[in-house]
């Protein structure tokens, strides 16, 4: 416990230096592929987006039977980002920027990521764990990033938030918790009916809920502290120069790979490789589209839970709407499907006609806001 | 009296930073005053200030950060 102001401001300079990014960079590259190992899915010991689809499909937003679990990871952000901020004095409830355009943004940004199946996060993890396809995911965000980074310097704005009372701050939190208690009981509202318990298939692969919420918890407090956000880094990079976030991004990937070496995870492949699609150009324009969707929204899908920790109910918005898009992902049967192997032939997934289509229709959507929603001179 | 005044509280990330970028690269030396609310915007536009060569001090009042930014 920090109770010391003299410790807590040190702890504050040191998690804002680039040893700081640096070392929660190691901490998140070495704990993804330790949950991978405790049971989470193949190359996804973390992705928020996945999460998030588990997530929809607990609550029956959609009923796809394999990828339902309410995930105590995407808790544990929320509660470890809200931890910190209360204990270091930075939980500030705000909202009221154009909260329609940051829910669509975040149906969008689902829609592309579960197009290539992740987000950002997972991109670099499959990339550890020796998926290529991951390269044409992750030159995807660098170009929707790059093209919101080009909106941003030519004034791109969705307004400014305003104060909010406390209680509208900890509405995404409580939400949360209430959650954590359903899984954690194991809840049944009736036969038939949520909470859903994949059976098999992605959703049900996980580490044990303790270890997960533990995991969550870690990781919420620790890139609430430092800002850890993957569009960030590309984005400062590409827009200002500024190399800090990029140095915890490369960090994660160089620990998650050493630790993906030391478990046995690494594989090098493009074709079949687990949970996931060699369809390439899907695969760059998926993360294009999620990539300009979390440009405009100032944050990547991690980064927009420890931000609704803090009381940003923007972020919690986007959050909303990255939750809805995951359902009609596999509602409206949007998402990629992973390659298979049908008789020794190789079956390349990716989206299909309705998911190419809402990837188009998406970033039709996110240009028009860049180059609309923009300040006055 | 600063030079530039910068009201960013309220802007999403990377605005304050851009905004204070463009105010500093438009004057060729003196003070440029940035206003934010959350300690990322106040750590954001200080790592950037300091990058360009500028001094930066931070003061706090009533939840909000007032960044006076001396270039030259």
């Amino acid at each position: 416990m920090v109770t010391d102001g003299g410790v807590r401001h040190k702890a504050t300079q040191f998690f804002a230096s680039r040893a700081g990014i640096i070392l929660v960079g190691l901490a998140i590259g070495v704990i993804a592929p330790l949950l991978q190992h405790a049971g989470n899915p193949p190359n996804m010991g973390i992705c928020v987006a996945c999460f998030e689809r588990d997530m929809a499909g607990a609550l029956g937003i959609h009923r796809a039977a394999v990828v339902q679990y309410l995930r105590p990871e995407i808790i544990g952000f929320v509660l470890g980002a809200l931890a910190s901020a209360l204990l270091f004095g930075e939980f500030k409830p705000r909202g009221g920027s154009a909260p329609i355009a940051r829910f669509l943004l975040g149906v969008f940004a689902a829609i592309g990521a579960l197009a290539f199946l992740g987000c950002p996060w997972r991109a670099l993890l499959r990339l550890a764990g020796g998926d290529g396809n991951a390269l044409l995911g992750l030159a995807g965000l660098l170009a929707g990033v790059s093209l919101g980074a080009l909106f941003l310097r030519r004034g791109y704005t969705l307004g400014r938030s305003s104060p909010a009372t406390p209680l509208s701050g900890l509405i995404l939190p409580a939400v949360m918790l209430l959650f954590l208690g359903l899984v954690a009981m194991k809840v049944s509202f009736g036969q038939g009916g949520a909470l859903f318990f994949s059976e098999k298939g992605p959703g049900a692969m996980h580490a044990a809920l303790g270890v997960s919420l533990a995991a969550g918890l870690g990781i919420g407090f620790l890139a609430q502290r430092s800002r850890f956000c993957t569009m960030g880094a590309i984005r400062d990079a590409v827009l200002i120069r500024d190399f800090h976030l990029l140095s915890g991004v490369a960090a994660l990937v160089v620990a998650a790979f050493a630790t993906n070496l030391a478990l046995g995870q690494f594989k090098a492949g493009f074709a079949a490789m687990p949970i996931a699609h060699s369809n390439h150009l899907w695969n760059f324009l998926g993360m294009a589209l999620a990539g300009l969707a979390f440009a405009l929204a100032g944050g990547c899908p991690g980064r927009q839970l420890f931000l609704a920790g803090e009381g940003d109910g923007d972020a919690a918005v986007f959050v909303c709407g990255m939750i809805v898009g995951a359902a009609f992902a596999h509602n409206f049967f949007l998402a990629g499907a992973p390659d298979q192997m049908v008789e020794g032939l190789l079956k390349v997934g990716g989206p299909g006609h309705y998911g190419r289509i809402a990837i188009v229709a998406g970033l039709a959507f996110c240009t028009l806001l860049g180059l609309t929603a923009r300040r006055k001179a | 009296m600063a030079d530039k005044v910068v009201d960013a509280r309220g802007l999403s990330c990377p605005e304050p930073v851009l905004l204070a970028k463009q105010a500093i690269e438009a004057i060729p030396s003196g003070t440029v005053e940035v206003l934010v609310e959350t300690t990322t915007s106040r750590d954001n536009v200080t790592r950037m200030a300091k990058h360009l060569g500028c001094s930066v001090a931070v003061e706090e009042a009533g939840g909000e950060f007032r960044l006076t930014i001396r270039k030259g």
